[in-house]
């Protein structure tokens, strides 16, 4: 009780800041329009935001102040706060060379970027790279167990802590090195998604394109089939799914993770499958379709040279999404343990078998560092994607009010 | 209406199919691999398998909605290990867990939809300011964060670093309500974080779709304040995609609901899913599946009631 009203006092207080605020204003400036229209509630947001920035400025005190149990405390927002504005720099700079280097298209581009859309294409390059060149990069295997290590999951390689600075990440509980198993996780689950997201995208693009041609009978069965799928919750079902595929896979001897591309890819492309049929049928009725129906091609014609490059761009920024929810549903399985199966390195698999540490960050902070960078390179990931969607999606539909 | 309990039928077959997809049959699972022929038998008599998949589908539909869902195979089988008759029903091992996600999904509609709804209409109101493209950032990655990171960084920050909630939630039958609550706020805060990021951008969009309308540029011409233009005029007009964006995301609710159950080790429905997932315990998983998606249409046909009922357009058809 004594929290809700602390915070019913706190707010309290910052009305009549604001409010004095106004009217100080007001007074002082003669007043001057920009006081005398202001709506209380600008005031008290304005207000409200210094709060906000002074509080976060002392936390970051705080967090580098010298009593140990309070700096342990503070620890992770000082953390975030770096890495926010570390973050930002280097967006800022990332947009800046964009915009002296490259060709004439790409300068333009990156004229009039938002800030988060730089830092989502910042990221997506570095993921890119990590996974691509994970074998070159990680210093030692994915499933290698480094015998002769004690597990220590604590980061900075400090030998006064029991570390080894060979392993800047620390090991895990059986010995291997959590940088790389980080490294290879990207190679293992962004590769994975962006793999069954193809597929999504092959079945479900096809399927929609060809119902918008064909219409009639096929049209109906495979958009009630759709709605039908569509139906069940996509996490739910992709488990009751799994169940099923972990007895088959234990029976023909195909891994798991091959069947859980195709679930993941089916129930995903239902989703693909609607936006493409909407898209084919705004196109089908162009008078281009009529000609190239009348000229005698054949159906593979009409769908892949005629249709699909006037499709591109919704089509593009839903791959985005669809690549998000994906990797979110693959993270989600692995994490509960139906997913990307050991020896593969992966992050959700990664976030469950370490998040018991979190539990001692309040002695030593940097224990929960582990589970929390799995599962931050996970949300890194989405957010840097969802940032460049969102970005692409406001410069197509114009500038709206 | 009939459409929904049609679609719910279809979806009961696509269950039921999926699971007799399996190989072998489920005398065979439950056994294992050295299991005698006569035993085999025995089961599959006990469980109706000898019969054909039609007259089982209609078994397994009529006990579902009696209310009987057949026995879970992992209690069959530690009953009859221990030499008992039968084990505890699907049905008695779901209802209580039921009840327990049900009150989750509840505490966390409670706490979500008012915040969502009231900040949604003050991002409309402020719209391209700072704190607009700042809640945009942040709604835009707490939507795209997965469930389980923002669940161990608010256990981080509220459980572990400053001690104010428990970070389990472990609730049995006959807690007090204070302390049912206290275990349950920390999952609840997790979809709520999760939940309201959607719903609130939903309700910035649905708003200011109509800001362009004409009678809203009237309402404003005759000197109306801006707060009040949105709450009189543009908000009873916009409650139909809100109600459905609501809706939208009480049915996200349930396919969240598994991941934080799992995290926060709250025993609900979810989480027993997982387990019998992993146990490969069909009838469970069946019946479960069955429920959510239930649960699910059940959701997205209020919605559609609810935005008919609140628009006399579609109210009074002409």
């Amino acid at each position: 009780m004594s929290a809700l009203f602390n915070i019913a006092l706190g707010v309290a207080i910052i009305a009549a800041v604001a409010w004095s605020f106004r009217f100080i204003g007001q007074k002082v400036t003669g007043n001057a329009a920009r006081f005398r229209d202001m709506s209380f509630g600008v005031a008290f947001g304005y207000v409200l935001g210094l709060v906000v920035l002074l509080w976060l400025v002392w936390a970051y005190l705080q967090s580098i102040s010298s009593d140990q149990a309070t700096a342990n405390k503070f620890f992770f927002l000082g953390v975030a706060i770096k890495a926010f504005i570390l973050f930002s720099i280097l967006a800022w700079l990332f947009r800046l060379l964009g915009r002296n280097v490259g060709t004439a298209g790409t300068r333009k581009m990156f004229r009039n970027i938002p800030l988060t859309a730089s830092f989502g294409i910042l990221v997506i390059i570095f993921y890119a790279v990590l996974a691509i060149f994970a074998g070159a990069i990680a210093p030692y295997g994915q499933d290698e167990i480094i015998s002769g290590v004690a597990a220590n999951i604590i980061p900075g390689g400090d030998p006064a802590l029991g570390g080894d600075p060979a392993f800047p990440l620390g090991t895990d509980q059986i010995g291997r090195d959590i940088l790389s198993r980080l490294i290879f996780g990207a190679q293992n689950t962004v590769g994975i998604a962006f793999a069954t997201t193809l597929l999504a995208f092959f079945i479900g693009g096809s399927l929609g394109f060809l119902a918008a041609v064909v219409g009639g009978w096929l049209d109906q069965v495979l958009s009630r089939g759709v709605d039908v799928l569509m139906a069940i919750p996509s996490l739910i079902f992709a488990l009751l799914l799994m169940t099923i595929a972990s007895v088959w896979s234990a029976e023909l001897g195909i891994p798991l993770t091959f069947f859980m591309v195709l679930i993941i890819a089916v129930i995903d492309s239902t989703r693909v499958f609607r936006l493409a049929r909407a898209v084919g049928q705004n196109i089908v009725v162009m008078d281009y379709i009529e000609a190239a129906k009348l000229r005698g091609e054949g159906m593979g014609y009409l769908v892949f040279k005629e249709i699909l490059p006037n499709a591109t761009a919704p089509l593009l920024a839903e791959f985005g999404l669809r690549f998000c929810f994906v990797f979110l549903t693959i993270a989600a399985l692995s994490f509960l343990g139906v997913g990307i199966q050991p020896p593969l390195a992966d992050w959700g698999t990664m976030v469950r078998d370490l998040a018991s540490f979190i539990n001692f960050a309040q002695f030593a902070p940097l224990a929960a560092t582990a589970p929390l960078l799995a599962a931050g390179a996970i949300a890194l990931l989405t957010v840097a994607v969802n940032f460049v969607v969102d970005w692409m999606l406001h410069k197509s539909s114009g500038l709206k009010e | 209406m009939a459409l929904g309990l049609l679609t719910l039928l279809i979806v009961s077959i696509v269950i039921f199919v999926a699971v007799n997809l399996l190989p072998g049959d489920f005398a065979e699972l439950i056994l294992g691999q050295g299991a005698t022929p006569e035993a085999v038998a025995k089961i599959r008599e006990d469980l109706g398998l000898d019969q054909s998949l039609v007259s089982r589908y209609f078994g397994w539909l009529g006990g579902m909605l009696t209310g009987d869902l057949g026995s879970s195979f992992a209690q069959l089988n530690f009953q009859t290990n221990l030499g008992g008759a039968g084990g505890v029903t699907v049905a008695e091992q779901i209802a209580p867990r039921f009840a327990n996600t049900m009150f989750l999904a509840t505490v966390t509609a409670i706490i979500a939809v008012p915040i969502a709804v009231t900040l949604g209409i003050l991002a409309a109101l402020y719209r391209n300011t700072v704190f607009d493209r700042a809640a945009n950032i942040l709604t835009l990655s707490s939507i795209s964060s997965p469930e389980f990171f923002m669940a161990y960084v608010l256990i981080l920050f509220l459980a572990v670093l400053n001690p104010i909630l428990p970070s389990l939630s472990n609730i049995y039958e006959g807690m007090a309500f204070s302390d049912r609550l206290e275990k349950t706020l920390l999952p609840a805060l997790t979809l709520t974080l999760v939940v309201t990021a959607h719903m609130m951008r939903m309700t910035r969009a649905a708003i200011i779709n109509l800001l362009a309308s004409p009678y809203i540029e009237m309402a404003r011409l005759k000197g109306m304040s801006p707060l009040r233009v949105i709450v009189k005029h543009a908000l009873p007009n916009a409650l139909a995609p809100i109600i459905n964006v609501i809706a939208l995301n009480l049915a996200y609710l349930i396919t969240g609901v598994v991941v934080v159950e799992v995290v926060f080790v709250y025993p609900g429905i979810g989480q027993l899913f997982v387990d019998s997932v992993k146990i490969r315990d069909i009838p469970v998983v069946q019946a479960c599946c069955l429920i959510f998606a239930a649960a699910y249409i059940l959701l997205n046909l209020t919605a559609d009631i609810l935005s008919i009922l609140s628009n006399p357009r579609l109210r009074h058809p002409k």
